[in-house]
């Protein structure tokens, strides 16, 4: 479609149509450019039903058994921030888009790309630190791979985590499930990695340091199962933050979502922060949290499990579920008034003034 | 968090909201000049607030929206370079150019760079002392003091290998010029507080006198906003034409005058196209004689070339509060986010963008609903 848009073009037009013949870094940065990617690139060539089904993992059968299959790829800066490292996010990221799609994360593979010249005490160090968050997880890794690339071609090391579940409920925990009604809980405050690492990469200092949310919350998905809570849906709210993680289910289901800013914790260092930059935080990235989609009649269960769980103190209700086919969602802001949340096309941008 | 939430209290947005309503007998056109106070009035939805006959334009102040063509295809020769470390706020990276915008330089090998200050261009041209370093100046008054010190810093430190490609705006003149256009509907204005903790207020009395306007020096929260809008409903129906500061809590009368002195040192006003808008007589800033070595444009020996925008872009009208953005036939059709014809489409302060982000997808989504009722 955008190679038809441009034929139209005359020489003189300002669109930046140029730079879509090369991948460009907003192609990697969760909103819609990289939704296109998928849609136009990804999905007509693969095509599979699960791919389809846009969710963070697949559920494959297996022997009579449903498994969630999934595989992230880590390229964080700086390798060690406040609040976790590069393989910590690998293990418990990948541990996470399992647990999105209801499974028991079991195992976990790790593949390692090194620049040449890293330091042997830094791979030992995160080598360290995942197989702590595996233990915490309660995974094994079990296979993996090494790779490594000559000097300036990697940025230190980049980790590929993909891991494999097992599904012992009978829900399809997926977008399509979504019911008009249902309500939407956030397991806690959002946009802490995201400032996190923005604050050490740009030496930016606040009053206090921001510690990133990384950790697994397999556990406490674990208890919102077993204590019978009829999940429909689940996302954990990294790159694009809970504003693109919204959109892309309202998209895929095609169903409306309504939500209330003021129910939207937000920590104060993380706000100042925001402020300071000009971002969003609902598009802020999180490593440690998710969003939860279950019938009304669920939710106060579901929200009380929650907040007695480590991981999910400050969880809350966020909105609903509307009806409509729109597939839009409409928050309503702190003095009253409704706006749409889009899908940004790339990262956010900090603004000039 | 504090001296936020005070600004965004519902309740006394709607208290403030109905005061306007109460005082307002008939219809007033009143221009924000500052794109991040269209940022805002769209984000937290104010003119929802507000009753029909208060008509908000959105005005000429976002840098981003404002920057010529010819001076972003300057920044994009700029960054192609070898040896260039080009170095910019974020958000002039996806503004397109003739033919292509930074963001494709970077994707194509260019090093291009996102700072937060014109200060960390001068550190990284202090660490790569073999490479040459500029930093892409834009912005009005409010982002001048910080260049002219980045300037001031390389030249007191001898560094030899940093330069500014500037292109900074002034407002008062932009204004002066909206106010002399026989199509202005503008009859009062909100002033950016920013640029007025800057620069004071007293410029801004000749222009409120010799038109005959109220000038409302006014912050960016939603409550701001709203009481901008009153204190200027109330001098419009009261027949004043005053400066009012409704922003005291940061803007004085003769505003920052260290930051001043220190924009008059290193940089001189100039003639300056506002992309959109035309040539602008002594509407923008350019280096000093004094400091001329550290201009871009000379050390890289740019020649000007003029370019065309696109046919069918009316960010000009948009940008002068003649035409509103879904006035615009490709409003939403070819022009989106993703495919932007003009700037007021790219940056979040253009209000085109402003429009399409928060408004357009309402529509639609009405749209469909009401559709979707039909159906039912």
């Amino acid at each position: 479609m955008m190679e038809e848009e441009r034929k139209g073009f005359p020489s003189a037009c300002p669109a930046p149509s140029a730079g879509r013949e090369h991948i460009l870094l907003a192609h990697g940065g969760g909103g819609r450019l990289m939704s296109s990617l998928v849609e136009k690139l990804f999905l007509p060539v693969f095509g599979s039903r699960q791919l389809g089904a846009r969710h963070d993992g697949a559920v494959v059968e297996a022997g009579g058994r449903l498994l969630a299959f999934t595989t992230d790829s880590y390229v964080v800066r700086p390798l060690f921030f406040p609040g976790g490292d590069i393989g910590k996010l690998a293990v418990n990221g990948t541990a996470n888009d399992l647990a999105m799609c209801g499974a028991k994360p079991l195992y976990i593979s790790a593949a390692f790309i090194l620049e040449e010249g890293l330091p042997i005490e830094t791979l030992s160090k995160v080598v360290s630190s995942m197989q702590e968050a595996a233990s915490a997880a309660g995974v094994s890794i079990v296979t993996g791979d090494t790779k490594v690339v000559d000097k300036g071609k990697g940025d230190g090391m980049f980790v590929n985590t993909a891991g494999i579940g097992v599904i012992e409920h009978a829900l399809s925990i997926e977008p399509a499930s979504i019911q008009p009604g249902d309500a939407i809980l956030l397991s806690g405050d959002i946009g802490r990695h995201g400032t996190a690492i923005m604050a050490v990469r740009e030496g930016l200092q606040f009053e206090s340091t921001i510690e990133s949310d990384c950790a697994c919350v397999a556990g406490l998905v674990g208890e919102l199962l077993e204590a019978g809570v009829e999940i429909h849906c689940m996302r954990d709210l990294t790159r694009g933050g809970l504003g693109c993680a919204l959109v892309e289910i309202a998209e895929t289901a095609k169903r409306g979502i309504k939500i209330e800013e003021a129910s939207i914790p937000v920590a104060e260092e993380v706000r100042g922060a925001c402020e300071m930059l000009g971002l969003d935080a609902i598009y802020v990235a999180n490593e440690g949290r998710f969003i939860a989609f279950v019938p009304e009649k669920d939710s106060a269960k579901a929200l009380d499990i929650m907040r007695a769980h480590p991981l999910g103190r400050s969880a809350s209700k966020i909105g609903k579920v509307a009806e409509g086919s729109a597939g839009l969602v409409t928050l309503k802001s702190a003095v009253g008034t409704s706006r749409i949340i889009d899908m940004p096309s790339g990262e956010q941008l900090p603004r000039i003034c | 968090m504090k001296f936020i939430d005070e600004y965004r209290d519902g309740e006394a947005a709607r208290r403030l909201a109905g005061e306007i309503r109460r005082i307002t007998s008939r219809q007033w056109s009143i221009m924000e000049v500052c794109g991040g106070q269209t940022h805002s009035i769209v984000k937290f939805g104010i003119d929802q607030l507000l009753p029909h006959h208060i008509n908000l334009i959105h005005g000429p102040g976002c840098p981003v929206c404002v920057t010529p063509l010819e001076t972003i295809d300057k920044a994009i020769e700029i960054a192609s370079r070898q040896n260039v470390i080009f170095c910019s706020f974020g958000d002039m990276l996806r503004v397109p150019g003739t033919s292509q915008d930074l963001f494709s330089v970077k994707a194509k090998g260019g090093d291009v760079r996102i700072v937060y200050s014109p200060l960390d261009a001068v550190k990284i041209a202090k660490e790569n002392p073999g490479k040459e370093v500029v930093f892409f100046a834009v912005g009005f008054e409010t982002t001048a003091p910080a260049n002219a010190a980045a300037v001031f810093q390389a030249s007191q430190e001898g560094l030899k290998n940093f330069s500014l490609l500037v292109s900074h705006a002034l407002v008062p003149p932009a204004m002066e010029a909206i106010l002399s256009s026989p199509n202005s509907r503008v009859q009062g204005f909100l002033a950016a507080g920013h640029v007025c903790a800057v620069m004071g207020y007293a410029e801004y009395e000749p222009i409120a006198q010799k038109h005959k306007v109220p000038i409302v020096v006014t912050g960016f929260e939603p409550l701001d906003i709203l009481e901008g809008i009153y204190m200027c409903v109330k001098q419009l129906e009261e027949g004043r034409a005053e400066v009012e500061n409704q922003y005291a809590r940061a803007v004085r009368r003769g505003g920052n005058r260290h930051a001043q002195e220190l924009m008059r040192r290193v940089f001189c006003i100039v003639h300056r196209k506002w992309r959109g808008v035309g040539s602008i007589p002594a509407s923008g800033l350019g280096l000093a004689e004094e400091y001329s070595a550290y201009d871009a444009e000379k050390r890289f020996g740019l020649a000007s070339k003029s370019a065309e925008e696109h046919p069918e872009c009316i960010s000009g009208l948009v940008l002068q509060g003649i035409r509103k953005p879904f006035e615009c036939p490709q409003f939403g059709k070819r022009c989106t986010p993703e495919t932007p014809l003009g700037a007021t489409m790219v940056s979040s302060e253009g209000a085109c963008a402003a429009y399409f982000r928060y408004r357009f997808m309402k529509q639609k989504a009405e749209a469909a609903e009401s559709l979707d009722g039909k159906r039912g």
